[in-house]
């Protein structure tokens, strides 16, 4: 037997950074023992697009459209979460109808955020009808998107102090018309995948982490409560109006590929149920704080007023003056905690705008939970931490 | 976090806390860099303060702005008494070293890394202190202050997926 131990060679493969059955570019140096994996060597950055540094060069308004490109599938959530962490650095309170407003697009991205992870990953798995199923799904949400912001993946809809522009005419009621086709199409995914035996099987006990070892490596999100930690920021430090819903948060028990799967899908259903209540209480009322100190004037103003066109004027060149200070502000992305933390000498541009991407983390832990078990199992580990490389390599 | 906690950790680091500061999201502690790893190791096992989470590592730059260049950010969040934490280690330029708290935090590894390729920080005791973000024939460490956000840099060869995995 001892002489069979020897000859079997441990073999080092890549599979990345363009691989067919991966969907985002990232290079796994696995070393195999026959099938077993020994070592899984991660290598991010293929999507390194020095976001700090840009940051860093302009002023604080202009880094909304960076933002979009962090999580790509759910920009409105990061633009959010930025938003946030500047105002909470400047300390300004926003109105009422706003933090309605973000709460209805910030879960309408989690939907479409969700519906795309459980997508790619059963597509990798062969389940091709749920991969379309779900883009139709995801559709919906983005067409309401487009029909708000102008651009699909792109937004950039959110402002310091306020939002790009109000809800169009009968926006809500559409809103509303989508849900129940949301809703087929996540029953639908249901039937197909939740009791296949082929998808139970290649996802049940695969690419499993115990919630010590997920909390110790940064882990949050879905991926998080797929161990059985019941955290989610929306719950436990509230932040725009989260505190006034009625929702529940989902939890695993196992912490397998079977489990964020199950998570994502009564996530979607939650923020759906948050999307309704939203939408019956959402006041009429301004978007935008007061203050022309952070909010650029009316058109009309800039044309007509000599102060119009000033305020304006320094706005754009000089950026918004946000006080020196520093500030870390978690929001709860529909990967995991989506931290800015933000710090500023006093001037119109950042000193230092950090990311802390959920992916990243998430990353990290990849290894942990590949090695010991089958090359084949890399597939639905990774499909089901959903990295989105935008963000993780930032 | 409450003010007895507060006043407890001060208590017990009081040669080592730089300075302390209530910050408008948490509380924010300078200390001396030889102690960042007993302090660190208080944070995390001590039973009032509970710090299970590592969420993020980053630096600061502040060329030309402050003596002592770098300053390390740390930041830890309690899961099971929900309150966070900023930790900050002040580093001169000429001296860029501090402990690494993968002995801690496993999780501090790729976070360390990110640092390290970022401004160039060394962590002592890391197990894999290598680029992450960018390759390993990169010239410098870009989000410093006096890394002009133009540069360009050198073209690389093509390399075998052996030496790939070399260290830089």
């Amino acid at each position: 037997m001892s002489d069979l131990k020897e000859r079997v060679q441990e073999i080092t493969i890549n599979m990345g950074p363009s691989h067919p059955a991966m969907h985002g570019t990232i290079r796994l140096l696995v070393t195999l023992d026959g099938e077993k994996v020994v070592k899984c060597d991660t290598q991010i950055g293929y999507l390194h697009r020095a976001f700090e540094k840009m940051c860093e060069a302009n002023v604080w308004q202009a880094n909304f459209p960076y933002t979009d490109r962090l999580n790509y599938v759910s920009p409105l959530m990061n633009n959010v979460g930025y938003a946030q962490a500047v105002e909470k650095l400047i300390g300004i309170e926003i109105p009422e109808r706003t933090k309605y407003i973000r709460t209805l697009l910030c879960e309408l991205s989690r939907v479409a955020d969700h519906l795309t992870c459980i997508a790619a990953a059963s597509m990798e798995l062969g389940a091709f009808t749920v991969f379309l199923y779900c883009m139709e799904g995801r559709d919906l949400i983005w067409d309401r998107i487009e029909e708000l912001t102008g651009a699909r993946v792109t937004p950039a809809y959110v402002r310091i102090g306020g939002l790009a522009r109000d809800l169009p005419d009968g926006f809500n009621e559409r809103v509303i018309s989508i849900l129940p086709r949301i809703e087929k199409v996540i029953s639908d995914i249901d039937e197909l995948l939740t009791n296949n035996p082929i998808f139970i099987d290649r996802t049940r006990n695969t690419g499993v982490i115990s919630a010590d070892d997920a909390i110790e490596l940064g882990f949050t999100g879905p991926c998080l409560r797929s161990t059985g930690v019941k955290h989610d920021l929306r719950k436990k430090q509230p932040y725009l109006i989260y505190d006034r819903f009625d929702f529940d948060v989902p939890v695993g028990t196992n912490g397998d590929n079977y489990d964020r799967y199950m998570v994502r899908m009564e996530e979607m259903r939650q923020s759906i149920r948050i999307i309704r209540q939203v939408i019956k209480d959402i006041p009429r009322g301004k978007i935008n704080i007061d203050n022309t100190m952070y909010i650029l004037p009316q058109k009309d103003e800039v044309y007509k007023t000599i102060e119009g066109v000033v305020n304006h004027f320094k706005l754009i060149m000089d950026g918004i003056q946000v006080p020196a200070g520093e500030v870390y502000d978690a929001t709860e992305a529909a990967n995991g905690e989506l931290g800015f933390y933000l710090v500023s000498d006093g001037g119109g541009k950042p000193v230092k705008c950090r990311v802390r991407s959920p992916s990243f983390a998430l990353m990290q832990g990849l290894e942990k939970m590949v090695v010991g078990s089958y090359l084949a199992d890399i597939i639905p580990t990774f499909g089901s931490i959903n990295m989105i490389g935008g963000e993780c390599d930032r | 976090m409450n003010r007895e906690v507060i006043e407890k950790i001060r208590g017990s680091f009081s040669s080592e806390i730089i300075s302390f500061y209530e910050d408008r999201d948490m509380p924010e502690f300078i200390v001396k860099r030889d102690a960042l790893l007993r302090f660190v190791k208080f944070l995390k096992e001590e039973s009032d303060i509970k710090m299970e989470q590592l969420t993020d590592i980053t630096a600061v730059d502040w060329y030309k702005k402050k003596e002592e260049r770098f300053e390390v950010v740390y930041h830890f969040y309690s899961y099971s008494l929900n309150h966070r934490l900023r930790v900050k280690v002040n580093l001169r330029e000429d001296d860029v070293k501090i402990p690494s708290i993968t002995d801690i935090f496993k999780g501090a590894n790729w976070f360390e890394r990110e640092c390290y390729d970022m401004y160039g920080i060394i962590f002592l005791n890391h197990p894999d202190l290598r680029r992450i973000l960018l390759y390993p024939e990169f010239v410098g460490h870009p989000l410093r202050k006096d890394y002009p956000i133009d540069r360009r840099q050198p073209l690389v060869k093509l390399r075998r997926t052996e030496e790939r995995r070399e260290r830089p």
